[in-house]
């Protein structure tokens, strides 16, 4: 829009209103914070309080000291992790070969993958649980890990993104005598480190927030996830809300870092997936 | 290389280059097919125990009688006769189309609308606003369920003051059957907006600004803008959210668990929900199953719509 509208009242009015719905939708977030700094008597009192009368990280240590979320968090690290570096490697390998050597099967292999958007992966939970527990893999972190490698978008992104690699560089790699490992390595990764570095933030985004599996998978105690462990602590403590909210932090406190970390590498992969996903 | 390196003799060293090039590449044809099952052997794997294996077994289960482990004996179409007599089932199908119905609509207009805002905004605040309404897309869905818990409490949620000012009287909305859905509904909005925003921001982004500035100069006002450019404009990138959505919600398990675990009196029970029950607390692998694949039927018919969404938006 043309410069001369935009100190209308009108326009401040849009602007100002804007604003506002966004101070309106962080507000949950604010309050949860400012609910897991306060005490439990300053919780419960009556008024609104915008900020604790008293600060305290007392429901912090409080949820530290007594519940197992530091094995919670070691699960929910080790498991995202590993799923993040699996599911980069095999499905930039995957990617490569797509795009760059030609096999017989190319064609069908692609379809299988373009065609394994529609299966829901909610739908599996039951033969993914029948696969683990033959596997021996109930409440270990390779149960968890497992069934979350299938993420075929990525290796669709990886392809669609070698692709337009011109070949020149290729062909010059291999009459230097390079072989296609190393030109994965050293050419087609880094020359995409930015695509890399999106998807391997989602998808860890993705691994730790995951409810459905670990919470099915995940039962004991010592081998929750974070995302899942929470939950126990507010059965286990009932109406403790500066407690059950210190520990929602806790758990987001990662992915929010994530996020505020790598902004627009979030938002490329948002886009990156929607493009092929839908 | 070293006929490269002579300035003087430039022709045989091009004869050179294709040379050695047909050469590399002849040698790089026959090495393809080793090098490409290398490559593909551990993606493979993975699909084939974790993706492909599942789903052929689990529509095997779907014909069975089995417990979740264990196994059982073939009874034909019994357990789909059963589902379509099965009154929880049925029930866990019109609440999830009810969900689905609260959620995807009013999600993409609020995140079309949200986007017009944002991308008025520029430099700073443009971020700030947009990082307002994105966080809640990359948290949990326990923490969302924790906060909302929170928010909404009966006896001491912030939420009751508005609620109180609506309704005359502080309402337990999980323990309702007619608040339960639309509340889930509601925090949900709140959890998922965030992507329907980014993707509108970079529809409305490739709306060239000429068109506005012309119907500017014609007197155009805000609404016919709207209604004459964006509206027509965004609609393939609308259609496109509105897909995305659908499929999202059908799936829905989490918020429902997490907030009323299906109930009350069983108003929110949906079918990802379903499933999860039969297998896991009533023992009933085989029929579990067989509502999955129904899931799995009605979700694969939904992204071939999809795809060819998609393939309109592509030829645009």
């Amino acid at each position: 829009m043309s410069n001369r509208r935009r100190f209308t009242p009108v326009e401040m009015t849009i602007t100002s209103a804007s604003f506002l719905c966004a101070v309106l939708w962080a507000f949950p977030l604010y309050w949860a914070v400012v609910t897991s700094l306060k005490t439990e008597t300053d919780v419960v009192a009556p008024g609104l309080h915008l900020l604790p009368q008293h600060w305290t990280l007392s429901s912090y240590l409080f949820v530290i000291r007594n519940t197992p979320i530091l094995i919670w968090y070691l699960n929910s690290i080790v498991t995202a992790v590993v799923i993040t570096v699996v599911v980069i490697g095999i499905s930039a390998s995957c990617g490569y070969a797509l795009s760059q050597l030609r096999f017989p099967g190319r064609g069908l292999l692609y379809a299988i993958i373009v065609a394994s958007f529609m299966v829901p992966i909610q739908a599996l939970i039951v033969t993914h649980f029948i696969l683990m527990a033959d596997f021996g893999f109930i409440n270990t972190w390779a149960g968890v890990i497992l069934p979350q490698l299938i993420v075929p978008v990525v290796t669709i992104v990886y392809k669609q993104f070698f692709d337009s690699i011109p070949k020149d560089y290729r062909e010059a790699a291999i009459l230097d005598g390079a072989s296609h490992s190393s030109l994965l390595l050293r050419i087609y990764l880094p020359m995409n480190w930015g695509v890399t570095t999106a998807l391997a933030i989602i998808t860890f985004i993705g691994a730790w927030n995951n409810f459905l599996w670990p919470f099915l998978v995940a039962t004991s105690n010592n081998s929750m996830t974070v995302t899942v462990g929470i939950t126990q602590v507010h059965d286990a403590y009932g109406v403790q809300y500066a407690r059950t909210l210190a520990t929602a932090v806790m758990a987001a406190l990662p992915v929010v870092i994530a996020y505020l970390l790598f902004q627009k590498r979030v938002t490329e992969s948002v886009m990156l997936s929607a493009c092929v996903k839908g | 290389m070293a006929p490269d390196s002579l300035p003087t003799d430039p022709v045989p060293a091009e004869h050179f280059k294709d040379a050695a090039a047909a050469v590399g590449r002849r040698a790089a044809r026959q090495s393809d097919m080793r090098v490409a099952a290398l490559f593909i052997a551990p993606f493979a794997l993975a699909y084939l125990v974790l993706f492909i294996y599942p789903t052929l077994k689990m529509i095997e289960l779907s014909f069975t009688n089995a417990p979740l482990i264990g196994s059982g004996h073939f009874i034909g179409l019994r357990n789909y006769f059963r589902l379509a007599r099965d009154h929880l089932f049925l029930g866990s199908v019109i609440h999830t189309a009810y969900f689905v119905l609260l959620t995807v609509i009013p999600n993409t207009v609020v995140g079309l609308g949200i986007a017009i805002l944002v991308n008025r905004l520029k430099g700073p605040a443009r971020s700030v606003v947009l990082g307002c309404f994105f966080i809640p897309y990359v948290l949990p869905s326990t923490v969302v369920y924790q906060i909302w818990d929170w928010v909404l409490d009966r006896q001491f949620g912030v939420a009751q003051i508005l609620i109180k000012a609506i309704t005359g009287q502080p309402v337990s909305v999980f323990d309702s059957p007619v608040w339960a859905m639309p509340m889930i509904a509601l925090v949900t909005i709140w959890w998922t907006s965030g992507f329907n925003i980014l993707i509108f921001i970079a529809g409305l982004r490739n709306i060239p600004d000429d068109l506005y500035d012309a119907a500017a100069l014609d007197g155009a006002g805000r609404w016919r803008c709207f209604a004459s450019i964006t509206w027509p404009l965004i609609w393939p990138v609308t259609a496109l959210v509105m897909t995305i959505q659908l499929i999202l919600q059908l799936k829905i398990f989490d918020q429902v668990y997490l907030f009323t675990d299906g109930g009350p009196f069983n108003s929110t029970y949906v079918m990802v929900q379903f499933i999860y029950r039969e297998a896991f607390e009533q023992n009933k692998g085989g029929l579990a199953s067989s509502a999955a694949l129904l899931l799995f039927v009605v979700i694969a018919a939904l992204s071939v719509i999809q795809f060819q969404v998609l393939k309109v938006r592509g030829a645009e």
